[in-house]
């Protein structure tokens, strides 16, 4: 059983140089390897080049420089293109962008369309998607009378009736209000929990970063870090450095440091955070 | 004090006498003082774009008034001209409202429409770059070729530059990266020292909130149930959390060390305030268990 | 908001006779009804036409006033219509009324009120279907009844799609024109007074945005479509086949029948 869904091999990309403008080298010797089933973050600051790896990973893009490989298949090879995109599917951070029909349901099935799944198979598909989302009940409303965290799922459901093994999310939130942003984030966590779906979610909130199994940290189109959150958030030198902050629990603890405690940073949720200070307190 | 901005029983409803009849504000009573930096804070829908759009005079209210220096800025046509001057509003992903050639001229559409003079309104647009970090050579420059977070200080810019005395901006960090949000939130902070404006930002972000208002005003339903220094909006932390808004993540940390066991004053809600109640409350434990006390 | 009141292809979902007729059925009656609306000369035939849409809407329930508001923005074309005919349609016998160079004759009379119903049927109907057809479908119906079309290498199925987005991105554009629109006032500038030049000049604030901002949505969902496998109409299939069922030979041949009442009509000389 193959166990790397996505794979790039020193990839490098740059956009080509305009008139009176050099050429812009946005990926610079990106090695990533992607385990099937898991749950990845990259974080980054705007322009650290995270939303131009995402567009590489189901040949929207393709590199200028190294390999990029969806299940084996190199997202070069032009006759592979639909099978790499049913493989991987995208969300986008605009959801009235990306929302194809007038009607849920119709929207959803575009994808299966394109592919030319027969009738019936695409009906239970669509009902399929849009029951994991929780948005069956809305399958015959209009995209645009619904709020932004609904029309981020909808997304996700047209792009999982397409039964891709892999779903890639670029900033699916960065638009939405906290409600919205939960809705969207525990939809992407039931994904990869219940329907066994890679996710690989590009974002800048330290918050939303915590939550995944994996975190990388690009910059300057380089990757600066990679491991479990936990860990990840330690350096917080190193985050703030290239423009990125920690989430506030471990901040808190980061400071503390500073006054001569020695405090493990790796509290990222709010409980593990009193637990930590509750246990410096008790100290004597 | 006298307010700079003032709502008497506004109410707005849309769509009146249809089946679609909103009522997206009802009795709102709602004032900001000269110089104050107020933060406004509600879900999508709970009437928030709705009241800013009242306090400059875009949207007219079904009932009840707006004064801005106690005037009503619907007594004339005039008095409303005025308004949309003194009271600036940025609204939400304001980038997507650029249009001149080049950002100096867009800086300048607000100052124009004012009617100002030639020198007043180069004044106006250098000073007004200054204030969002914008360096002279990017004013000749084309707005669309600027970065997403420069794009979105040239339009802040646009409304700096009628010099308003009071500045609101919708949402003015969504989207944007930390370094992006920092940037703003100075930009902003600048021009409030700077002119002594009273400042009305409307945010979900309540960290964010919590870290740069003098007071909060929430607004749920199209009403205001609460209306207070941070530290007391934040204590109603269940009835924030079930009209979808929650507190800073300090205050539930803190909540939860206090329900541990931990002697801790839970009103904190920014990440300086914590350090100090756990450096605060250290300290005491120190004295207190040099007396044989415990925690 | 003016721009809200705009209902143009707006779609009521629901489970109505008329919403689930095969959407060709509804194109194909819409045309026999616009043919036998062009036949009737007379009272009883206007009667029958005006009847079956008021028995249309009852049964789709849409309700008349969604039906009425559609008519908003052309009132002046029939008002305008109406006066036209009333004036200008010469008479026999002695005018109605006669007043300086106005002459009214019980003929315009009779002719304006066919003439405006004549138009307020045509447009009722054609909201009906839009009403009672989501957009996907009434686009997959055209595409399959254009069919012929394709044998002429007519691309139907991108006119199709095409028509199908421009309608998806509606409601969103007029959105966006609203908060531009706004914000641009928020900088005091003024889309109200002034002379035809001025408003126009006042407009460039408003239309650059929008126009900006039309170009990136059309460039983000060419690549939302592209990662959803869209590669134009080959091997495509369908979640809703049209299919014809048993009610929509009925209603074609009500509708035949229709347009037959209609041209029997004339043949009876009532009014």
């Amino acid at each position: 059983m193959e166990t790397s869904i996505l794979k790039t091999e020193s990839l490098t990309f740059s956009y080509p140089a305009e008139e009176g403008k050099e050429a812009r080298l946005v990926l610079d010797g990106v090695d990533l390897d992607i385990e099937a089933g898991s749950f990845v973050a990259v974080l980054g600051h705007n322009g650290s080049g995270k939303s131009t790896l995402a567009k590489h990973l189901n040949a929207i893009l393709l590199p200028s420089g190294g390999k990029v490989y969806v299940s084996g298949m190199d997202t070069a090879d032009e006759a592979r293109l639909l099978a790499i995109r049913r493989t991987v599917g995208m969300v986008f951070q605009n959801p009235d962008n990306q929302i194809v029909a007038n009607v849920v349901e119709e929207d959803c099935a575009f994808g299966p369309e394109n592919l030319g799944v027969p009738p019936d198979e695409i009906r239970k598909l669509v009902d399929d998607s849009l029951k994991i989302v929780g948005m069956y009940s809305y399958r015959e409303h209009a995209p645009h009378l619904l709020s932004g965290g609904q029309k981020q799922r909808i997304a996700i459901a047209g792009v999982l009736a397409m039964k891709p093994r892999c779903v890639v999310l670029d900033e699916p939130t960065a638009m939405l209000d906290p409600i919205g942003r939960r809705e969207v984030l525990e939809t992407i966590k039931a994904l990869n929990e219940t329907q066994g779906v890679t996710v690989v979610l590009i974002t800048h909130h330290m918050d939303e970063a915590a939550q995944a199994h994996r975190l990388v940290v690009m910059s300057k189109g380089k990757i600066i870090s990679d491991g479990p959150p936990k860990e990840v958030f330690q350096q917080v030198e190193a985050l703030k450095a290239v423009g990125l902050t920690v989430p506030e629990t471990v901040e808190l603890l980061y400071e503390l440091n500073r006054e001569g405690f020695d405090l493990p940073l790796d509290a990222l949720s709010d409980e593990d955070c009193a637990q930590a200070l509750y246990q410096l307190l008790k100290k004597d | 004090m006298t307010p700079i901005l003032q709502t008497e029983k506004l109410s707005h409803v849309y769509s009146a006498g249809t089946p679609f009849e909103h009522r997206a504000l009802v009795d709102v009573d709602l004032c900001a003082y000269p110089g104050e930096y107020l933060g406004i804070i509600g879900h999508t829908g709970s009437g928030k774009s709705t009241l800013i759009q009242h306090l400059n005079g875009l949207l007219k209210p079904t009932s009840g008034r707006v004064l801005v220096e106690g005037k009503d800025i619907w007594a004339s046509k005039e008095a409303t001209r005025q308004a949309r001057f003194r009271v600036g509003l940025v609204f939400q992903y304001p980038e997507y409202q650029l249009f001149e050639e080049t950002v100096y001229k867009d800086i300048s559409f607000g100052p124009k429409n004012m009617g100002l003079d030639e020198a007043e309104i180069d004044r106006r647009v250098r000073e007004s770059a200054a204030f969002v970090g914008l360096p002279d050579s990017v004013l000749e420059q084309s707005p669309f070729e600027l970065s997403g977070g420069q794009k979105r200080r040239v339009a802040i810019a646009g409304v700096i530059a009628m010099e308003p005395a009071v500045l609101i901006l919708d949402e003015p960090t969504a989207g944007l990266d930390p370094v992006g949000v920092e940037q703003i939130l100075s930009n902003i902070h600048d021009y409030h020292t700077a002119k002594n404006a009273t400042i009305i930002v409307v945010s979900h972000s309540m960290e964010e909130m919590a870290r740069t208002a003098h007071r909060l005003v929430v607004i749920n339903d199209g009403r205001i149930p609460f209306d207070g220094a941070p530290r007391e909006v934040f204590a109603h932390g269940e009835e924030l959390e079930s009209m979808g808004l929650g507190v800073p993540r300090m205050t539930r940390v803190f909540h939860r060390l206090k329900a541990l066991g931990a002697g801790v004053d839970p009103s904190v809600y920014t990440v300086a305030q914590a350090k100090e109640a756990i450096l605060a409350a250290l300290k005491a434990k120190g004295t207190s268990s040099d007396e044989g006390g415990a925690v | 908001m003016a721009l809200k009141d705009i209902t143009l292809g707006q779609y009521f979902p629901g489970k109505t006779l008329l919403h689930r007729l095969d959407p060709r059925t509804k194109i194909l009656l819409l045309v026999f009804y616009i043919v036998a609306l062009f036949m009737a000369k007379n009272a009883l035939g206007y009667g029958l036409l005006a009847l079956t849409l008021v028995g249309a809407v009852l049964v789709s329930r849409v309700g008349f006033k969604a039906v009425l508001r559609g008519m908003k923005p052309v009132f002046f074309i029939v008002v305008f219509t109406a006066v036209l005919n009333l004036l200008y349609t010469p008479g026999q016998g002695e005018p109605l009324i006669a007043f300086w160079v106005i002459k009214i004759y019980w003929e315009g009379i009779r002719t304006a009120f066919f003439m405006v119903l004549r138009i307020m049927l045509l447009i009722s109907c054609t909201f009906l279907l839009t009403y009672t057809t989501s957009p996907i479908l009434l686009t997959d119906a055209l595409e399959d009844l254009l069919g012929l079309l394709k044998k002429l290498r007519l691309p139907v199925h991108e006119l199709a799609m095409m028509m199908s987005i421009a309608l998806r991105f509606i409601p969103t554009l007029i959105e966006e024109t609203d908060k531009i629109m706004s914000a641009q006032k928020a900088r005091g500038a003024d889309f109200e007074t002034g002379n035809l030049l001025h408003r126009a000049q006042a407009l460039i604030p408003l239309l650059v945005p929008l126009f900006i901002s039309a170009f990136r949505r059309a460039d983000e969902l060419a690549v939302a479509m592209e990662c959803r496998c869209y590669h134009g109409g080959e091997g495509r299939t369908r979640m809703r086949q049209l299919k014809y069922a048993g009610r929509d030979y009925i209603a074609l041949l009500l509708g035949l029948a229709l347009c037959v009442a209609v041209w029997c009509s004339n043949l009876l000389g009532v009014f």
